[in-house]
């Protein structure tokens, strides 16, 4: 009962975040500079006055800004993202197109850096100090301070290149005519190089937060308790510190899966794969102004839900969160 | 004026130069960069909209790597003696992609279809008086006058020919069927998988007998010009697009084995590069200051360490490539101390000045630095002013910059590509394909117009000569470069580029040895 009050009041504020963060959006992107009639004009490699008022009476650029703003709020409140010009799409068709290879790949990041990464963390806590420990410390944090975008290229080039194990991009093979679990199979293939370099940074995070939070907590007085009670070292690691270690990792896990949507656009760009970060950057460079405006709320969203998932998670790892004192 | 008239060589030029059989089947997988936002080529004319949907749609002609016309939709075409009026000889039995029979009409539907829509279009066809069609298979256009570059306006991303019973009486652009394009040419619509790829594939019943040889074509999406590079070298891809990839990596990639590279297929673009010298204000207005601009660039220095030695430099504003050049112009020889001089001449007084670079990867980026020492070589202080593409629209359209860089096809005519950049009746704001550098010169104005309408071929090249030394004197903008863009592929890929188009419109003839 109590988590259904707190989840519904928690919607609706949301529901009011989302719409400050819609419009704050609008204004953003109004406030670049160019405009997608520019844009397209300008690819055109040929352009007279006549092609871009067309083009702007089209996308309704030459309406004064505040009614551009009313039509776009009244748009979202009745959950219409609006049509992209440019690509002659609603908007909606447009992300719900990208989201699944976008949601495939985030989540597989998502889940091989966190167990991997809360995994180690327990095992170079369990041997802190000692080689194991060092080892697992000093390769977590060259993943945390290689960048992204270069790790991406080397893993291309080792695995892809020249060792010829991999595809090197893509989502799937072209024109295959794979069906069923061939088709998954490859799928599969094509995951594993973007899966594991976009999950690589935030499983050494994971780790450095696991050891940390496991060390901390290894040292307080319930956990000498459980010892001297007589219990066997491992029972006292996964039951009593693990489950109190874990809250800064959820916390940190929040943040991941509210990336989800938006946050794989340099991953997707060196590995081709057709996401929706990759919508979201070219739509920016073409000032596709409802596709970004779309991706933004759905991101947001996603933002928010997680956020408040990761609430519930908290209470029920720790049950004693959200109980009246 | 010459007769110009195209006997029925139905078989075009490309299938005469072997006797070799050519074979048919396999698939090809080129790259496209950056992702085309639409398909339907009457609507959309960008490059990379044009290299898949010219397989897609067709023009009446198509230009040989001379940018002689050739047959395409029309097998014979006829202009009268006065250059008055032009007939066009349809090919007969076309039908369009979903089965329709293709005539005239279409023809001209399509002349008030791209009217709309289409600004080059617009502009060629504003010296047409009428368009008629006395069957269903001939066209014919009156003009108000003569106009030497139009029969230059025909091939497939100039006017491209669209389906009358698909987008009569609709709006054109929100029509259902943009997304799934019918046209008339080699190789029909069949997927298109936004962000990886777009598949075309042999349209079985082409007019032309035993054409197109290849069974499927796949058009890759690959956002990161190294991956691209990458895509090629894993076998993934076979036809790199000349620009697809940063130079350094076609240096590296042609010396595979079993790989080949040509510079063909751009001669009717000739992409021409240059910076807008802003004839408005700021020591840019000042001439002299515009002399020493191009006696301090060392332009062979740029094409031969950043374009990897490809392009030529260019003697003006028209290409070499392109027809009436001359290169009986005034030289801009690399001159440091000249440029000092002329510097000294006009009393710089060391203001700076803002050069905004074009946002298109690596290569413009150096091209930028490379500039700015030149010119600081001899005491001009440079700025560097960055935008992404949408800003650099926005700056060069509302002509808030001091040098820009830029760069413009010009199909083939002086009258077509490049007049427009110099023009004064050119001079308007909010696009960046026209006179942006404001360059008011009314002699030339009249001399351009003069010539745009010559019928006598020899006259108009006396024009267009004078015009070149007059201006080539003025620099109203700094010619940079003509572009080379090398197109790169697998060497079993045979006849690819077979018309100064490209890859635009040339896999109607290229065929994979098996």
């Amino acid at each position: 009962m109590a988590i259904a009050g707190a989840i519904l009041s928690r919607l609706l504020k949301a529901a009011i975040t989302l719409l400050a963060i819609a419009i704050l959006n609008f204004f953003l992107i109004h406030a670049a500079p160019g405009d997608p009639a520019t844009v397209l004009a300008g690819e055109a490699g040929a352009a007279d006055p006549q092609m871009i008022a067309d083009l702007k009476a089209r996308f309704g650029l030459d309406q004064p800004f505040y009614v551009q703003l009313l039509q776009y709020v009244g748009n979202i409140m009745t959950l219409d993202l609006g049509y992209s010009f440019r690509q002659g799409q609603p908007v909606l068709d447009l992300i719900l197109e990208r989201l699944p290879a976008t949601l495939i790949l985030t989540l597989t990041a998502f889940w091989i850096s966190l167990l991997a990464g809360v995994a180690l963390g327990v095992a170079a806590s369990a041997r802190v100090g000692k080689f194991t420990d060092s080892l697992i410390t000093g390769t977590a944090l060259l993943f945390y301070a290689t960048p992204l975008y270069w790790a991406a290229l080397m893993a291309v080039l080792v695995f892809s290149v020249q060792l010829g194990w991999l595809p090197g991009f893509g989502y799937e093979t072209v024109g295959s005519g794979y069906a069923g679990l061939t088709r998954i199979w490859d799928i599969l293939l094509h995951l594993i190089l973007p899966a594991l370099t976009l999950g690589l940074f935030f499983m050494a995070v994971y780790m450095r937060m696991t050891r940390a939070s496991m060390l901390e907590v290894g040292q307080q007085d319930f956990v000498k308790t459980a010892r001297a009670k007589g219990l066997a070292p491992s029972i006292i690691r996964r039951r009593h510190i693990l489950r109190n270690a874990l809250l800064p990792v959820v916390t940190l896990a929040g943040l991941q899966a509210g990336q989800l949507v938006g946050g794989a656009v340099l991953t997707e760009t060196v590995f081709a794969w057709p996401g929706i970060g990759r919508l979201m950057f070219e739509s920016l460079a073409a000032r596709d102004y409802n596709t970004i405006l779309g991706v933004f709320l759905v991101s947001a969203a996603m933002v928010i839900v997680f956020n408040i998932i990761t609430d519930l998670v908290y209470r029920l790892i720790d049950p004693r969160i959200g109980q009246k004192a | 004026m010459k007769l110009l008239k195209a006997t029925t060589f139905l078989v075009a030029a490309a299938m005469a130069t072997g006797a070799a059989a050519q074979q048919d089947g396999g698939r090809l997988d080129l790259i496209v960069q950056p992702e085309p936002p639409g398909l339907m080529l009457g609507l959309v004319q960008n490059g990379p909209t044009q290299m898949v949907s010219g397989q897609i749609y067709e023009g009446l002609l198509r230009y040989n790597k001379d940018l002689e016309p050739q047959p395409s939709l029309a097998k014979e075409w006829d202009i009268a003696e006065d250059g008055m009026t032009y007939t066009f000889k349809l090919q007969e039995g076309v039908t369009w992609h979903d089965g329709e029979p293709f005539s005239a009409a279409d023809v001209i539907f399509t002349t008030k279809f791209l009217q709309d829509n289409h600004a080059r279009f617009r502009g060629a066809f504003s010296h047409v008086e009428s368009v008629e069609a006395p069957d269903d298979n001939t066209i014919v256009i009156h003009m108000k006058e003569p106009y030497g570059p139009f029969i230059n306006a025909f091939e497939a991303g100039s006017m491209p020919i669209v389906p009358k019973h698909i987008y009569e009486g609709t709006d054109y652009a929100t029509n259902e069927m943009n997304n799934t394009p019918i046209g008339t040419g080699p190789y029909k619509f069949v997927e298109w998988e936004k962000g990886s790829f777009i598949h075309l594939t042999k349209n079985e019943d082409y007019y032309l007998d035993g054409l197109p040889h290849i069974d499927d074509l796949y058009y890759r999406v690959v956002p990161d010009a190294a991956s691209r590079a990458v895509a090629f070298e894993t076998g993934e891809v076979d036809v790199l697009p000349g620009g697809a990839i940063e130079n350094w990596d076609v240096a590296r990639l042609t010396k595979m084995d079993n790989v080949c590279s040509t510079s063909d297929g751009w001669e009717f673009f000739a992409p021409h590069a240059w910076m807008w010298l802003n004839n408005r204000e700021g020591p840019t207005s000042n001439k002299l200051f515009r002399q020493a601009v191009m006696f301090a660039l060392d332009r062979e220095f740029v094409k031969d360490v950043v374009w990897n030695g490809f392009g030529t430099v260019p003697t003006g504003p028209v290409s070499s490539k392109t027809n009436y050049y001359s290169d009986d112009v005034p030289q801009y020889p690399h001159d440091p101390e000249k440029a000092k001089a002329l510097l000294e001449e006009m009393g710089y007084d060391g203001t700076p000045v803002r050069l905004l670079p074009l946002p298109y990867g690596e290569t413009w980026q150096r091209w930028a630095e490379a500039v700015k020492q030149n010119l600081e070589e001899v005491g001009i202080t440079v700025d560097i002013d960055s935008a992404d593409v949408a800003g650099w629209n926005e700056k060069t359209a509302n002509w808030d910059y001091d040098m820009a860089f830029t760069y413009l096809y010009q199909y083939g005519d002086p009258a077509l590509g490049v007049a427009r950049n110099y023009v004064e009746s050119q001079i308007q704001k909010g696009s960046p394909w026209n006179n942006v550098e404001g360059y008011v010169n009314p002699e030339l104005d009249a001399m351009w117009e003069a010539a745009a309408v010559e019928p006598n071929t020899e006259k108009r090249q006396e024009m267009y000569t004078e015009i070149q030394q007059k201006i080539v004197e003025d620099v109203p903008v700094a010619w940079l470069l003509e572009i080379e863009f090398p197109t790169i592929y697998r060497c079993e890929v045979k006849d690819l580029i077979t018309t100064g188009i490209g890859l635009n419109d040339g896999l109607r003839d290229a065929w994979i040895e098996q």
